[in-house]
């Protein structure tokens, strides 16, 4: 409305709101009122229609206005009683100010009015228009009778209302300006936090496509140059596979530090490295997880090494990993299918089996097991006994981890870092 | 015994004409479907020996098949395939009735050896599925955790079942199993379709609830 009699006018937008919100003050009210009318006749720039013409069609919205209306008119019979001056003063302007606001509601904008009508639910629920908002009533009544107790009380303590005139009509000519300015404070706050959630939405999405660039598009461009070696071919896409799946499933990053290692995430870790380093799959199933202590860290040493054995010396096209931890004892399974070997032709300068194996458990006070010939695979049993702790803030059982594709590598560096691998 | 009849149902067209490339000449693909309601349709028209149902589809669960399908056709045998590996859907669709699950990374031969051994009326599991159920059934179940309809028996799995998963889980075949353990193979297949029952019946909250945790991680 200021805008338009500033455009008419030639006036500063501002100063005009400025003007009318002086002119309200001075006339006590009646100036508002005058607002009001000239909001429902006057034709809102762009619009074909007055709010007024529009208004004239709302049945609903003329018996609210009404209502509202009237509600005033008795809330200010109730003041004249206690100095009849008011009435006088106000009654009026009042009247026609409730009953032109709730007009310009009805009519206002799609988007202004889901704002008006948020602001003025308590309203209607008090005239009885919403009996379903109960619970609104119940709290308005509450306020009111608290409203009235203080008043009351007011009373008692100064025997004359004189105190309360400038009050009132401050508090009157706050609310007019909160209704008439609050939609577009509201709607300047709502843009805020549409334009934040636009851009939360948009930084998420470029961190999906720097991963996806990253790790999918990269070992893809890969592919495509090894066409010609299907066993390079596989070993990217196994890497690849469990890369995604470990982030979408179990929302961790690749790459990521993993700051509580248990000894689940140390086979993980172990299917990955020999996958990687060497190319062979590892398919790993663990069941219960643990704590790391010293002697798993060596258990998982141990096992490293024997998976690493198979890899390099079995050549079999799978190696399998079995970890089970039990309350008693936690035991590992190296297996392969691959050519076996004869144990005691195993030269004596060979250190792997026996030292990095054998003698890591039995220092610990566990046991390895090898049970091997020629052509019949090789199968490396670990155990060791006592004293397992479930993982700090995790589930009793530990997880079916590994397998096809297996479960997440170990972290390092974080969401949205740059991809181990350079990019091509 | 002759060819089984197998019906395809996932969602991924390129994924259903990979598998029947693959299988043509070992099993006798009769039809796919790519959804919870046209593979109920089909499902009941052809009667296959197998369904090989992706755990994962648009209209629902592959569970949701098999209980339609259940309830008509109770000959229908499903083995469950899927990508995710993630243990809740594993669980409800073996609960849902399905005799077997392996993972979509199966070589072919595995898998049709699958799909006959379920035809066959056996169960199969997949290294991971006995894993899943090996940690599930981990522990003694507190009175607690069981509804008040338990059968002890169903609750825990004997020592011998417990070894015939563990070796599964190590990847060894079934016949590699009756090696190992001096058993016949057809006591390996009577101990994991014992394992299958009591899958499928126990009340374990802890079966749906260890389920639910694994998501979380």
């Amino acid at each position: 409305m200021a805008a338009g009699v500033a455009a008419w006018r030639g006036f500063n937008v501002t100063t005009v709101r400025i003007a009318f919100v002086l002119l309200a003050v001075v006339t006590s009210g009646v100036a508002v009122a005058l607002y009001v009318m000239a909001w429902l006749l006057v034709p809102a720039a762009g619009a074909d229609a007055s709010i007024g013409v529009k208004a004239r069609s709302d049945a609903r919205g003329i018996r609210l206005a009404v209502g509202l209306a009237s509600l005033v008119i008795l809330a200010l019979l109730v003041a004249s009683a206690v100095n009849d001056s008011w009435f006088i003063k106000w009654a009026w302007p009042q009247v026609l100010s409730v009953a032109g606001l709730v007009l310009i509601w009805r009519n206002a904008p799609a988007e202004e009015q889901a704002t008006l009508r948020h602001l003025v639910e308590p309203l209607e629920a008090a005239t009885g228009a919403r009996t379903s908002h109960k619970r609104t009533a119940v709290r308005l009544t509450i306020a009111g009778l608290l409203l009235v107790g203080g008043v009351a009380w007011l009373f008692s303590v100064h025997g004359s209302i004189a105190l309360l005139r400038p009050l009132g009509a401050i508090a009157l000519v706050i609310a007019a300006i909160v209704l008439l300015l609050g939609p577009w404070w509201l709607r300047i706050a709502r843009e805020l936090v549409l334009e934040r959630q636009a851009r939360v939405r948009a930084e998420e999405r470029a961190d999906i496509a720097a991963r996806v660039h990253d790790s999918v598009l990269q070992t893809l461009a890969l592919i495509q140059r090894r066409a010609d070696d299907p066993a390079k071919v596989i070993q990217l896409a196994r890497l690849q596979e469990r890369e995604l799946r470990s982030w979408l499933f179990e929302g961790r990053a690749p790459n990521e530090i993993d700051a509580d290692l248990t000894f689940a995430a140390g086979v993980r870790q172990i299917q990955q490295d020999v996958e990687t380093r060497y190319g062979v799959p590892v398919e790993a199933v663990t069941v219960g997880d643990s704590e790391l202590d010293d002697n798993l860290s060596a258990l998982l040493a141990a096992a490293r090494e024997a998976t690493v054995n198979a890899a390099k010396w079995s050549g079999a096209d799978v190696i399998s990993l079995f970890a089970e931890v039990e309350p008693a004892e936690v035991s590992l399974v190296v297996r392969d299918r691959g050519q076996g070997f004869d144990p005691e032709a195993v030269p004596a300068d060979r250190k792997g089996l026996a030292e990095s194996i054998r003698g890591r458990m039995t220092r610990r006070g566990g046991t390895a097991t090898v049970s091997t010939a020629p052509g019949e695979g090789t199968k490396v049993t670990l155990k060791m006994p006592g004293g397992t702790r479930p993982p700090q803030g995790g589930h009793p059982g530990g997880h079916g981890a590994g397998g096809h594709g297996g479960t997440g590598p170990p972290v390092r560096g974080g969401l949205g870092g740059p991809s181990p691998r350079g990019k091509t | 015994m002759s060819t089984p009849r197998v019906v395809l149902v996932d969602d991924h067209g390129l994924f259903r004409s990979g598998v029947r490339a693959e299988l043509g000449r070992q099993v006798d693909v009769v039809g796919e479907a790519d959804d919870v309601q046209p593979a109920i349709a089909l499902i009941g028209e052809l009667l296959p020996d197998v369904v090989l149902l992706d755990v994962h589809l648009p209209g629902g669960g592959g569970q949701a098949v098999i209980q339609a399908v259940k309830a008509d056709h109770p000959q229908v045998r499903f083995l469950a395939l899927s990508a995710s590996d993630a243990p809740e859907d594993v669980i409800a669709v073996i609960r849902a009735g399905a005799r077997g699950y392996v993972t979509k990374t199966i070589s072919t031969a595995e898998l049709a050896d699958a799909v006959r051994r379920v035809a066959a009326g056996d169960a199969v599991f997949s290294h991971r599925l006995a894993g899943f159920v090996l940690d599930a059934f981990a522990a003694t179940p507190s009175p607690d955790d069981l509804k008040p309809s338990f059968d002890p028996e169903l609750e825990q799995l004997t020592g011998r079942e417990r070894e015939v998963l563990r070796l599964i889980a190590q990847g060894y075949t079934y016949k590699e199993i009756a090696r190992e353990l001096y058993i016949s193979v057809k006591t390996v297949e009577s101990h994991v379709s014992s394992v299958l029952r009591k899958l499928q019946l126990s009340t374990r909250h802890q079966l749906t609830r260890w389920a639910a945790e694994r998501r979380l991680n």
